[in-house]
């Protein structure tokens, strides 16, 4: 029995996105011209990084709420988490904006955690307004997971660039011509004995194509039903694999498969595999994925956000790295006749 | 899927790294470092009163130096990522690694955060560093002792 399937029979609404980039960002994703703020300075003029980090999340959240025309008192709930420790970008966003307030961690799957959990809520009926999204920025996460920034560090082939990057959701009721939520699956651990930090794409891989399979099984779909199937980060190495699972599994093909990590930085080899990051997947999938919807490119998508479980002190104590991955579909009406 | 299949589908999907491009790339950037280091050396003989057993500590003091203002423009982890070992044995490698951690943890003050910090990453250096030279030298003690071998 495949477990961790959620069909939202309300079907829950995206009322509006935010989403905030660095100045490599900028410069240098091909998203770019899609992210509605960029910033100059990587700490956005503030003293630390971890400020900085602060301030994507809580611009990107307000440039949703002003979208929606939306005061923060009028939001009901805060869903959201980065990757520094104890997740205090994600806290003093909350305490700023002073909404109720529930940090969630999936790695880098936050982006598609917290939007699932945003769905329940709406569907519950316990919330008209709620915000959900991830953020990380690569000079603190880079030290909370790896080496000093100036450090040098000879990276592999297989390594990804953390971005700097937020993208924040408002989720609301029902309505019409809005890309609304119709189901989701919560992804298990998957483990498949991977140690190496720098090679993440290869461990996430096996978590993705097993939620996929799970969605795809549990809620009797095909992979035609898609427009397009967008992992979060699994870079270009884990996509590779990712899709070499996919026929494994005998799925027919791949073509409408994306990955916003592989896609984010061009395919510059100065970024390795590309990009990776909770900010990654919230940042394509609130930007170009969004517009798309919206514009009805594409009417059904699968959100499929993978997230490396490990910390610093897990690697180093020689454990393998557990990961997960989330999926939420998405869908767009017909143009409805006036 | 069991481990050790997945294992060997992700060996050889993944892509292999360049050993002998980065070997020669590690030699060339390693080289390259401590023929820099000779120059400084001979300097240091010619215009100032030094022989070619002690110029080597100003030698490593200026090499350090220098590795210092190449970590601090952002240059140092350029080469890095270009050589490899070859930048990060040398005693470059070791400044590159003491001024990085100084420069990322001086958002936390200069007592707990640079002064705490800044050997994290040469911290273990320093230790096998001086360890192995003691050892070396207590082996080195005994055998001209024994008369095996002479200073």
């Amino acid at each position: 029995m495949i477990r961790g399937l959620l069909t939202f029979q309300s079907k829950p609404s995206i009322y509006a996105t935010g989403v905030t980039a660095g100045p490599l960002e900028k410069k240098k994703s091909v998203f770019a011209p899609l992210f509605d703020k960029v910033y100059e300075d990587e700490r956005c003029d503030l003293p630390t990084n971890e400020d900085g980090h602060k301030q994507l999340m809580y611009d990107a959240v307000l440039i949703a709420l002003s979208k929606a025309k939306k005061q923060p008192e009028k939001i009901d709930f805060f869903l959201t988490g980065d990757l520094v420790n104890q997740m205090t970008p994600s806290n003093f966003t909350a305490q700023a904006l002073a909404i109720p307030y529930i940090g969630l961690f999936s790695a880098c799957a936050t982006s598609v955690s917290s939007m699932i959990t945003a769905a329940l809520l709406a569907d519950a009926k316990q919330a008209n307004w709620i915000m959900a999204g991830s953020s990380s920025q690569h000079n603190a996460i880079e030290r909370q997971f790896r080496y000093p920034l100036e450090y040098g560090s000879q990276k592999g082939a297989t390594a990804q660039w953390t971005v700097t990057a937020a993208g924040a959701v408002l989720i609301g009721q029902h309505k019409v011509d809005t890309p609304v939520i119709d189901c989701a699956t919560v992804g298990k651990v998957i483990d498949m004995g991977m140690t190496d930090p720098l090679n993440m794409g290869s461990a996430m891989a096996p978590a993705a194509s097993d939620t996929l399979m799970n969605h795809l099984t549990g809620h009797g779909r095909t992979i035609d039903d898609y427009d397009t199937i967008i992992t979060g980060d699994l870079g270009s190495n884990g996509f590779k694999i990712f899709k070499a699972l996919a026929n494994e599994n005998g799925l027919p093909h791949t073509k409408n498969f994306r990955d916003a990590g592989e896609e984010f930085y061009g395919n510059d080899p100065s970024f390795k595999a590309g990009a990776s990051g909770s900010g990654c997947s919230a940042a394509v999938f609130l930007s170009d994925v969004y517009q798309k919807m919206l514009t009805r490119e594409y009417k059904r998508v699968l959100l499929l956000a993978t997230g490396a479980l490990l910390s610093p002190l897990s690697f180093q104590q020689g454990d393998t790295i557990p990961c997960i991955a989330h999926a939420i579909e998405l869908s767009m009406n017909e143009v409805t006749a006036e | 899927m069991q481990q050790e299949k997945y294992a060997q589908i992700e060996k050889e999907l993944s892509p292999k790294p360049p050993i002998l491009k980065n070997v020669m790339k590690a030699f060339l950037t390693g080289g390259l470092i401590c023929l820099v280091g000779q120059f400084i050396a001979l300097f240091y003989i010619t215009y100032f009163d030094f022989t070619e057993r002690t110029a080597s500590n100003p030698t490593v003091a200026t090499m350090i130096f220098i590795a210092m203002l190449l970590t601090g423009f952002g240059l140092y982890k350029k080469i890095s990522q270009f050589g490899g070992a070859g930048a990060a044995v040398p005693i470059t490698g070791f400044g590159n690694a003491v001024v990085s951690a100084a420069i990322e943890h001086k958002s936390e003050g200069y007592v707990l955060g640079v002064g705490g910090n800044m050997f994290k990453l040469a911290g273990s250096v320093i230790l096998f560093g001086v360890f192995s030279a003691f050892v070396v030298a207590l082996i080195k003690t005994i055998l001209v002792k024994f008369g095996v071998v002479s200073w």
